[in-house]
């Protein structure tokens, strides 16, 4: 099993997928603690649908590298999400759900009508569950990734106690001069930035799982904000690290795979919390 | 000079006034009580006083050298909070962060003003521990240790003993009136407790649809005092 795997690393594109794999399941981790805890979750899942329409639309403008045309179609549905979120007293939640589903239906009959593609359903499928897209990266959607990967993390360490004050108590911080709506604002940038680019790894249905799965492990068994953050990226990196590896040898589709590692991670973090508990009990 | 002075302050919700043409002024060492009925528009009076929400007119003028944005302030505890993993250092920090203005991270000089304030509140004990396994009470001592971290002059405090038990209650208001008496912080708070309040407080302000502003020996002898000292029977405040 070894040498089958030493000889599959032998190959760019799986080096690619493992350096751009990576970086992803980094950035993805980092901001899922304060998207979980914000309970803005539901703006990852709204905006990975909006990617896919915007996906569907480049392809049929025949835009060659879609990231040019879905990231800042990505960014705007974020700060519009972040708005009707916070003004809408009812119904806002409804009006997020309009907007992810009518995107996916709009993405999907777009790529019918206009594909030229003889395999529509596979095209769906692969931008959907990011089946084989890691794989086929090119080496300018790799410097792409690592760019906008480096520029997340930057932006979190920089940002990080703000983002906690933020994250932890938005009157607080409004009330002692913190720009919240602008950090909030930057937050919803970065998390649509970060939905594009792992896209490319578990596909637009997949990652909020991404981003959710190693936020709520790490808040099974750490109790500091700097610990919970640390450990959700680690276990997020190994988690799609494995998933990878995993899947290149079962010739199981990647982005799925890496979920259901992250899903075995986070039972494994619950059971860890469950024996403290009994432990201390 | 007076730290804070309203006048002919109107405030509410969307162009509806919950509250109407309030004038109040707060001085060092004061220590106010702001009471009145649920809904009254308590909450909203203080998140105008923070900038949180602009009044409808009327200003909210800060004098005696105090900045807009240099007050502690202790809210509500929020759903958001109860189930929070980060640690009590971590919170109390966090009331640094009007001082650090564009600058990224911490300097030691914040973290030592953090760490006074902790054993300024007794917290120190459980600097490291998760915010969400203390206690109310501890839980209440750390955010006002954050709350002195932003400024050691003017705290607004949000209904501070709301769900503490009665003997937690007690310390509380003892620690509050220990930061008012010995270190002159200058204390506006939101109460229920209109017995706590005349006990402690120098001043009332009774919001309503007539407001009552004055010292404590004024509001004793007020009519709305004295109503609501009728239906709640004489025992509780001799």
């Amino acid at each position: 099993m070894l040498d089958t795997l030493s000889m599959y690393l032998q190959f760019p594109f799986v080096q690619y997928a493992l350096i751009v794999g990576v970086l992803i399941a980094l950035c993805s981790s980092l901001l899922g603690v304060t998207l979980v805890l914000k309970r803005f979750s539901f703006i990852g899942d709204g905006l990975s649908h909006v990617a896919f329409g915007a996906m569907a639309i480049a392809g049929v403008l025949h835009i060659n590298n879609e990231m040019i045309f879905v990231l800042p179609a990505t960014i705007l549905c974020a700060i519009l999400l972040l708005r009707t979120g916070k003004h809408a007293k009812t119904q806002g939640d409804a009006a997020i759900a309009m907007l992810s589903v009518g995107a996916l239906a709009i993405g999907y009959m777009l790529l019918n009508l206009f594909s030229t593609s003889s395999n529509i359903s596979g095209d769906v499928c692969s931008s959907l569950f990011g089946s084989t897209s890691i794989l086929t990266l090119n080496t300018l959607e790799v410097w792409l990734s690592v760019g906008l990967s480096v520029a997340v993390v930057a932006i979190f360490l920089l940002f990080y106690n703000k983002i906690f004050a933020v994250t932890f108590d938005e009157d607080f911080a409004r009330a002692s001069g913190t720009q919240v709506e602008a950090y909030n604002l930057l937050i919803a940038i970065v998390i649509a930035v970060i939905i594009v680019l792992a896209m490319n790894l578990v596909g637009s249905l997949l990652i909020s799982a991404l981003i959710i799965f190693p936020a709520m492990s790490a808040m099974r068994v750490f109790r500091s904000f700097k610990s919970v953050t640390l450990f959700s990226a680690v276990l997020s990196v190994v988690c799609s690290v494995l998933g990878i590896l995993i899947s290149i040898l079962g010739s199981t589709p990647v982005g799925s795979t890496i979920v259901a590692v992250d899903l075995v991670g986070f039972l494994i973090c619950c059971l860890i919390s469950f024996i403290r508990s009994r432990a201390s009990a | 000079m007076a730290q804070l002075t309203c006048s002919h302050l109107s405030l509410g919700y969307e162009g509806q006034a919950i509250l109407k043409d309030l004038n109040f002024t707060v001085h060092a060492g004061d220590y106010l009580c702001i009471v009145g009925e649920n809904g009254s528009g308590k909450s909203t009076l203080m998140k105008t006083i923070l900038g949180l929400q602009k009044p409808i007119s009327g200003s909210i003028t800060f004098g005696d050298g105090l900045r807009p944005g240099e007050v502690g302030y202790l809210p509500q505890q929020t759903i958001v909070q109860r189930d929070f993993p980060a640690t009590v250092q971590e919170i109390v920090l966090s009331g640094c962060q009007a001082r650090m203005g564009r600058r990224p991270f911490y300097s030691a000089e914040e973290k030592a003003l953090a760490a006074s304030n902790m054993d300024r509140m007794g917290i120190t004990p459980f600097a490291r521990k998760c915010y969400r396994n203390l206690s109310g009470g501890q839980q209440q001592r750390v955010l006002l240790a954050r709350a002195l971290c932003a400024t050691q002059r003017l705290l607004l405090l949000d209904e501070p003993v709301s769900g503490l038990d009665p003997q937690v209650t007690a310390e509380m208001y003892a620690l509050i009136q220990e930061l008012n008496q010995k270190e002159g912080v200058t204390i506006l708070m939101i109460s229920h407790d209109i017995v706590a309040a005349v006990r402690y407080a120098t001043h009332i302000l009774h919001v309503n649809r007539a407001p009552f502003f004055g010292t404590v020996e004024e509001y004793r002898r007020s009519p709305l005092f004295l109503s609501f000292a009728a239906t709640e029977g004489s025992d509780q405040h001799a």
